[in-house]
């Protein structure tokens, strides 16, 4: 029994010391291999890119900021309403027929001044969802993503190219062009009131005079709240 | 001209100049090595650092020193003014005067004492001191924990190292560092790493202790000037930088100076002890006097580099188990191999 117990004893001490030479030798060499990986990577090319100077390609098919081609807007207002944050605020004015706006570059006839397109960058989501509604492909979103600026006010983008004159003008046209219509929407109404007392012999009172209608158009933009 | 000269003649004046000597090398190496290990820690993790202030930023440490000197220099409230303004200084000064004794070349040594490495250890201590007053003076629990770790591990890590030294001395029979220097002169063959200069039997039995002692005293050393994986007392993660926690601007910047100047103090007894000292590899070739102050220089800043690629290598210890390496493993690791090295001495 006593034997036992002290071959047990030494056993014990037996482990316990080459546990600790093992430690040792664990310790140093895993050290070894650290400082192996470190000096390779020291001697790696680095991976920075020097950022302002040097540009990451960014790839295709990349959502960043917004680009409007006005020349090619048909105030249709599909891309505001398809933003689901609301940052493009568009203002519209229907032309009258006798107006040409001219085409756009698919080919389709603009009869709907744009007085007013603006796109609150500092909203945008970037989720894309204006760019694919837009008849005409007007909008797209673009790889620039460093348009930063001081105040924030600088964020909100004016596409719009017309001018507070252009707008008076267009204004002034699309109410003469109503008046007209009015007038003549009076005298065809007179005229037919005429023919049908004539029509109608005698009793012939005066036929109740339509009024003018408002253009439902002119009325909506200027009671629109300017932001 | 000859005013000068006689000014020179001036003992005091003379040995002003000769002590300012250490001075400007460890403000030049400070930013040497500001820059170095800023370049090494980035590159080893695949980086550039800094590449704006001149070619690669090489102005980048002028700039820095340019802002810690305009820095606001801010006492907190609670902190114990006197002794909060003392650290910094006295932890600076541990580390200067151990420089005295210090033999940066072969005509070169600030004060040629007998007892040389013996001063060095114990004016070293000084810096502990410092460590300990000013995490008590900041009034700030993390910089008295860290003061406090760096008081236990300095001092634990001074015997396992100290034995290191006192292997050393025993083999050599000397304390004074210039003729330790000396000892080791013709060529890399002598240099006690490599066994010294002695009979072929006794340089082979002494090579595998004088590798023993030489890991033993890197690694205490490392521990003595609190860098990774031995930096407890400084610990960013837990400590907020434990005992500099509340000092800022040029005590900051005294307190980094002090640490890189340790580091080079520890590489430089590390070179002096067994790899030659200022002494050439080659023999006589390229040996003089400005030559062996190039080689002191060359030597400490490889090891000095190697600090620094180690900082960069190894996570920082537990302290149970800073306490085990001390110990459980360094300390008899060193008292055998004192034993070892007598016995060779003396046979």
């Amino acid at each position: 029994m006593d034997s036992r117990v002290r071959g047990n004893d030494i056993r014990k001490i037996m482990t316990a010391f080459t546990s600790y030479f093992n430690d040792i030798y664990r310790a140093v060499s895993s050290a070894m291999i650290g400082m192996r990986i470190t000096i390779k990577q020291m001697v790696s090319p680095t991976v920075t890119l020097q950022y302002p100077r040097v540009k990451k390609q960014m790839p295709d098919r990349v959502r960043n900021r917004l680009y409007m081609n006005f020349d090619d807007c048909i105030g249709c207002e599909l891309c505001a309403k398809a933003c689901p944050v609301d940052c493009i605020d568009i203002e519209v004015l229907k032309a009258p027929p006798t107006v040409d706006l001219g085409t756009t570059s698919t080919g389709q006839k603009k009869r709907i001044y744009v007085t007013k397109f603006d796109i609150d960058i500092a909203k945008c989501c970037y989720c894309g969802l204006c760019v694919y509604p837009c008849p005409t492909e007007c909008l797209k979103m673009t790889d620039v993503y460093e348009f930063s600026e001081y105040d924030r006010h600088n964020l909100i983008y004016n596409f719009g190219t017309m001018t507070p004159n252009d707008v008076e003008t267009a204004r002034s046209k699309v109410k003469q062009y109503d008046e007209e219509q009015a007038a003549k929407k009076a005298a065809a109404a007179a005229q037919a009131a005429a023919a049908k007392a004539a029509a109608s012999a005698n009793p012939a009172p005066q036929a109740p005079s339509v009024p003018p209608a408002q253009n439902p158009e002119s009325q909506k933009s200027s009671e629109t709240p300017t932001t | 001209m000859e005013n000068i000269l006689l000014l020179l003649n001036d003992p005091i004046v003379l040995s002003v100049l000769l002590a300012l000597i250490p001075l400007v090398f460890i403000l030049v190496y400070a930013l040497v090595v500001l820059y170095g290990e800023m370049k090494m820690a980035a590159h080893i993790q695949n980086r550039l650092a800094y590449m704006e202030n001149g070619w690669h930023g090489t102005l980048q440490p002028f700039a820095d020193m340019l802002k810690l000197l305009q820095k606001e220099d801010i006492i907190p409230d609670a902190a114990d003014k006197f002794f909060f303004m003392l650290a910094p200084y006295l932890v600076f000064v541990g580390t200067y005067a151990s420089f005295a004794v210090v033999p940066f070349s072969s005509e070169y040594v600030g004060s040629n004492i007998d007892l040389g490495i013996f001063y060095m250890v114990a004016v070293s201590s000084l810096v502990v001191v410092g460590l300990l007053m000013s995490g008590w003076a900041s009034n700030n629990k993390w910089s008295l924990f860290g003061a406090l770790r760096s008081a236990a591990q300095i001092v634990s890590y001074e015997i396992p190292g100290v034995l290191a030294i006192l292997g050393v001395v025993m083999v050599l029979g000397t304390m004074n560092m210039q003729t330790m220097t000396q000892m080791q002169d013709g060529g890399i063959q002598n240099w006690l790493i490599f066994g010294g200069n002695f009979p072929l039997g006794q340089k082979l039995a002494l090579i595998p202790f004088m590798f023993v002692l030489f890991v033993i005293y890197l690694l205490s050393s490392m521990a003595e000037v609190n860098r990774t994986p031995f930096d407890l007392p400084e610990a960013e993660s837990e400590l907020v930088q434990g005992y500099n926690t509340e000092y800022s601007g040029m005590k900051f910047a005294i307190f980094y100076l002090a640490e890189y100047a340790n580091l080079f103090l520890v590489s430089a007894v590390v070179v002096i002890m067994f790899f030659g000292g200022w002494t050439s590899p080659f023999g006589s070739f390229m040996s003089g006097p400005v030559w062996s102050a190039f080689w002191f220089v060359f030597k400490g800043m490889a090891f000095v580099f190697l600090n620094i690629w180690l900082r960069w290598t190894l996570p920082r210890l537990r302290v149970d188990q800073l306490m085990y390496v001390s110990w459980k493993v360094l300390t008899p690791f060193a008292l055998f191999s004192i034993l070892a090295i007598g016995f060779i001495m003396v046979i």
